[in-house]
């Protein structure tokens, strides 16, 4: 079970940089910017949602608060009707540049989540059958600065999804792939997907990601973000925009929210 | 990998230009030999100090001393240095005192570690450690510090407890930084033992090198010489190799 629920989110950071008092400060200590300003959203079991919105705008902001790395907002956040306290391995964070500990091989990346698993013998064969899904068999024991970009995101899905989490958060999980690749992975995490059905959280700022993966899109406002756009994406897969002229019309619209007026 | 033959042959060259020179100057300079001796002179004499023992002895000393202070400074350095950069009170409380002992050169304490200690080996490895602590503690608490967020985040994610947050994250993520440290700082460390001998106690390479100039040998002062390079090439080249260990040497690549 993975359902989410956020109410009211509010939050602001502070700039603490040394500038002459304006109106608005917070006493003593710099300028409030609000980011988030009350975001409602619900996502479903098993659903995939793609997060857009502007550059700065608090996707990742958001995505760290629901993660429990961020608990400096007000309001609610709800996982499964309980309260977010702080980060769990039952809603695991995929990061935007590798997140995998540098110092140790694949293998012992994947097994950070079994550790406390006590069968010797099981906890190899779980290893290597993650392993496997994410097609890095024969990687075992290499350490991540020995990998492409792409077996690094593929590793850091397999370490994630051993833990049998109810929610997978990543946050522009493609950044920094080439083209191929990226296109690639995509495709394997919707693969994926399909086969685990697990809630997933994915920001992206690339709009043909949020479409071609999403069950649905949110598109966020800039600073303060509110939610400006939720669409269901009832559409088979694999997609095309030739094949789901709705889907077009849709990308159209988005570019247009995010001020792009021709989408090239 | 090049074969080990070819990675020698540049050594070699410079060696041999070192030694040309060396036989030259010694040759047209127009010093006598008490003071500069030649190459020729000065491995004679080299072997005759091997063969009686007295060179074994002399770099015994000084590498029991260096390897005593370096050893206890590393022990309490490192931990001290995690502590203080994992945790800030820690950190203000003594990083100002640590600033402000650093910069007092070893060989400043000479004075008081010889009444402390005595003449012997003490006062000697007292100054090793101070020597090696100081740097020690600093390089580690900012390699610490310096330990990306992310992965301390992940850490979380994973529910690491406070002890496998040191043992699997910390310690592991410091390494390769905490390796380069150990390496610079036992250069340092061999360069005060010799200085520490030549005060304090009556054998070591440092005391060789003094008692030979007393007794104006400045073919022994040059084997004390030669042997103390050497040794410290041998400790730099023995650090570089714990630096290559497979789980520390992506130190090399991350960004």
């Amino acid at each position: 079970m993975g359902r989410i629920l956020i109410q009211n989110l509010k939050k602001s950071f502070i700039n603490r940089r040394k500038a002459p008092r304006q109106p608005g400060d917070v006493d003593g200590i710099g300028t409030e910017i609000p980011v988030l300003d009350d975001v409602n959203l619900e996502f479903r079991d098993g659903e995939m949602v793609c997060l857009l919105g502007p550059s700065g705008c608090g996707k990742s902001t958001m995505l760290r608060i629901i993660a429990g790395f961020d608990d400096q907002y007000s309001g609610s956040v709800q996982i499964n009707g309980k309260e977010v306290r702080g980060p769990s391995s039952d809603h695991i964070f995929v990061f935007q540049h590798s997140g995998l500990l540098p110092w140790m091989t694949v293998a012992q990346n994947v097994e950070l989540g079994l550790r406390h698993m006590k069968d010797k013998a099981a906890r190899r064969e779980k290893i290597q059958e993650y392993i496997d899904m994410v097609e890095l068999e024969g990687f075992e024991h290499y350490y991540p600065h020995q990998l492409s970009g792409g077996m690094q995101r593929r590793a850091e899905l397999a370490r994630a999804l051993v833990l049998n989490p109810d929610v997978l958060i990543m946050d522009e999980p493609f950044s920094g792939l080439d083209f191929l690749t990226r296109m690639k992975i995509r495709e394997e995490v919707v693969t994926m997907h399909e086969y685990i059905r697990k809630t997933t959280l994915m920001v992206t700022h690339d709009i043909d990601d949020a479409l071609i993966m999403g069950d649905r899109i949110v598109v966020l406002s800039g600073r303060p973000s509110r939610v400006k756009l939720e669409h269901e994406l009832p559409f088979p897969r694999p997609r095309s925009y030739d094949r789901e002229p709705e889907l077009s019309r849709l990308r159209d619209e988005v570019y247009l929210m995010l001020g792009v007026n021709y989408a090239v | 990998m090049k074969p080990k033959s070819k990675s020698l042959i540049w050594p070699g060259i410079s060696f041999s230009a070192l030694l040309l020179c060396w036989e030259l100057l010694a040759r047209f300079s127009g010093w006598s030999t008490e003071i500069f001796p030649g190459p020729l002179q000065v491995f004679i004499s080299m072997w005759d100090l091997c063969i009686s023992g007295v060179l074994v002895k002399h770099t015994v000393a000084s590498l029991y001393r260096v390897t005593v202070g370096f050893y206890l400074a590393m022990v309490l350095g490192i931990p001290l240095g995690i502590l203080l950069g994992r945790w800030e009170p820690a950190r203000n409380l003594l990083n100002p005192l640590i600033q402000f002992l650093r910069p007092i050169s070893p060989l400043a304490w000479i004075p008081l570690s010889m009444l402390w200690f005595g003449i012997g080996d003490k006062p000697a490895i007292f100054l090793i450690f101070l020597s090696s602590f100081f740097p020690l503690v600093v390089s580690t608490t900012v390699a610490v510090s310096a330990i990306n967020p992310v992965y301390f985040q992940v850490a979380a994610n994973f529910n690491f407890s406070r002890a496998e947050i040191v043992t699997r994250m910390v310690i592991p993520a410091v390494l390769p930084a905490v390796i380069t440290a150990l390496r610079i700082t036992i250069t340092i460390a061999w360069l005060v033992v010799v200085a520490a001998e030549m005060i304090a106690v009556q054998s070591g390479l440092g005391y060789l090198i003094l008692d030979s100039r007393n007794a104006l040998r400045m073919d022994y002062v040059m084997d004390g010489m030669i042997i103390i390079g050497l040794i410290g090439l041998m400790l730099d080249g023995f650090m570089r190799r714990i630096g290559r260990i497979e789980s520390v040497s992506w130190g090399t690549y991350s960004r």
